[in-house]
């Protein structure tokens, strides 16, 4: 009998879906282009396409999938962990404050006018001060409410910033309602560096959140430091989900939706769960922001609109169709 | 294999243990009793680590607290009273969490891990439960998947906290042989605590009772289940009849 970990089959279509949301996302625009050709260019070969629509393909909508690809890959294993420290299936980013607290950070990043650079790290504390909070205050049972008081408190905090700098608004408010920028390779070179330690720790530890399911009693009796195990996956999942926030805003319902539907469809072992939510959210969010730049083209939807728009009613029916839902 | 001596907790400044003394031999199987409150689970928590202690406990010879975790986890294996059950997790998998002190921290388990598991699920008959849910199963059924996960540490001290309590009285029996059994076939050392005064002298070599943080008698059935000590430390009104198979204990209005 084997163990429950990842299938080799589930790998393959969660990096099938990662490769085909990448052809799609670069393919389809104001300007559609021959997915084959994109392919062609993308590998660096002769393609036919002429110089505009090569610097359409490397310049423009490269760098907003890749971004797509990383932050929902991102917020969906950070979910995905979560919900596995916390031992509670609703444990997200967003409904435990944590992305609350990444905001407040960024918000009093931009009111004090510092470089983009430092944004990340003044996000990063304010999601480890809203994590730890919620892992102080939190029993598993009442977690999700001192969540919602502490995205609350951090909320007002948040709002007393802007009012007291009115000047900064749009662009706060801007950023707040979720946006992949199109600015280059920029947000995608600051991103990556924090999502690669994120996810490398997270993933390194996916089968000490399984043993940590029984408990931290048991878990002990096994072996494990899980005060110890929780504070370091705490730490990273909060340290990926600022960088995340930093350069995309808030994005509701990705750290939820992605890691749950993995659970229902792929098996309930967080060794499956995690590297399956990291494929499967960022093709979700690279799709749905395909989706906010085209469907009222040639304007564009906040992507957290969309994710939620599209997301809610899909998880839904994948909750009702699903046979075993162990939530 | 286990030699406590003068072993005191406290717990929120209320002292729990004030000095208890008890040894097990190896292959021993030896059950704590004692009213609610007395200690015992208290003295299983200690035996395994994780709980502050003063005094001391070896095991084979080396404080318990000096052991690190992983170490201590293949010395001693536990069963809880009322073991968490993650939804959704397969027998198998459950069982193969007790191979965690083996898989090194960033590996995945060995072939031999898996074979262990096999072998464990087959000696408590579970193999047709391998790839069920482990939350379809029946309270006994459970209890034997918590068994097979606590034999996977290949441990030679079983800790086993009430196993008896959930379970109608053919399930206990059931559980009891079955862990009489194991010992007997792997040489385990067995420490329990149970209710049930009759059956617990049936099983054990040797009862220890404990009433308010300490040992108040320690012995073979028959000399620790005596009206007296009972009426003393459970203020119990009982009658306790000699049978062939060790004494019974009834309780009587």
């Amino acid at each position: 009998m084997r163990p429950a970990r990842l299938s080799r089959w589930w790998l393959a279509a969660g990096v099938a879906s990662v490769l085909a949301t990448l052809v799609l996302g670069v393919s389809l625009g104001p300007v559609s282009l021959p997915p084959a050709a994109v392919v062609l260019e993308l590998l660096g070969l002769e393609s036919g396409l002429d110089e505009r629509e090569a610097a359409i393909v490397t310049q423009i909508r490269l760098p907003r999938v890749l971004l797509g690809l990383l932050v929902g890959g991102m917020l969906a294993l950070a979910g995905g962990c979560f919900q596995g420290v916390f031992r509670n299936p609703l444990a997200d980013p967003y409904l435990i404050g944590i992305a609350a607290g990444a905001g407040l950070g960024a918000t009093a990043a931009i009111v004090l006018r510092l470089d983009n650079s430092i944004m990340p790290v003044f996000a990063f504390l304010g999601a480890l001060l809203a994590a730890v909070t919620a892992y102080a205050l939190g029993s598993a049972r009442n977690l999700i409410l001192a969540g919602v008081a502490i995205a609350s408190f951090l909320s007002a905090i948040q709002t007393y910033l802007l009012q007291r700098n009115v000047d900064t608004i749009l662009e706060v408010y801007s950023w707040l309602l979720g946006r992949l920028a199109t600015d280059g390779y920029g947000d995608v070179w600051q991103l990556v560096p924090y999502v690669a330690v994120a996810s490398i720790v997270v993933l390194a530890l996916r089968r000490e959140l399984d043993v940590l399911s029984v408990g931290d009693a048991e878990a002990a009796s096994l072996g494990l430091h899980p005060q110890r195990s929780r504070l370091i996956l705490l730490g990273a999942a909060a340290l990926g989900t600022a960088a995340a926030v930093a350069v995309s805003g808030l994005i509701a319902f990705v750290g939820i939706i992605v890691p749950h539907m993995v659970r229902m469809l792929a098996g309930t072992s967080y060794r499956t769960i995690l590297p399956l939510s990291l494929l499967f959210g960022g093709a979700f969010l690279a799709l749905a922001d395909l989706g906010a730049r085209t469907i009222i083209a040639p304007g564009e939807l906040p992507i957290g609109v969309v994710t939620a728009f599209f997301g809610a009613p899909f998880f839904i029916l994948v909750m009702r169709t699903s046979k075993a839902v162990p939530l | 294999m286990l030699a406590a001596t003068s072993v005191h907790v406290s717990l929120d400044g209320n002292a729990i243990l004030r000095g208890v003394d008890l040894a097990v031999a190896e292959g021993e199987w030896v059950t704590i009793i004692g009213p609610n409150g007395a200690g015992k689970s208290t003295f299983l928590r200690a035996v395994g680590g994780f709980l502050p202690y003063s005094g001391s406990i070896l095991l084979s010879g080396t404080e318990t607290g000096a052991h690190s975790r992983r170490q201590r986890a293949r010395i001693v294996a536990s069963v809880a009273q009322q073991p968490v059950v993650p939804p959704g997790i397969r027998v198998f998998d459950y069982v193969l969490l007790g191979r965690t002190p083996y898989i090194p921290l960033l590996g995945r388990e060995s072939l031999q891990d898996l074979s262990i598991v096999e072998e464990r699920l087959h000696a408590l008959d579970l193999l047709p439960f391998a790839s069920r849910r482990l939350d379809t199963l029946s309270g006994g059924e459970r209890q034997r998947v918590y068994l097979a996960r606590a034999l996977a540490q290949s441990a030679p001290l079983l800790l086993l906290d009430e196993p008896t309590s959930a379970l109608d009285i053919g399930h206990q029996q059931e559980v009891l042989e079955l862990v009489d059994g194991l010992r007997r076939a792997h040489g385990l050392t067995v420490l329990a605590t149970m209710h049930d005064l009759s059956l617990a002298g049936e099983y054990a070599d040797r009862l220890v009772l404990m009433s308010d943080g300490t040992v108040a008698a320690s012995g073979p059935p028959s000399a620790v289940l005596t009206e007296e000590l009972l009426r003393s430390h459970y203020r119990a009104n009982v009658r306790v009849i000699d049978a062939d198979f060790g004494p019974v204990v009834v309780p009587v209005r």
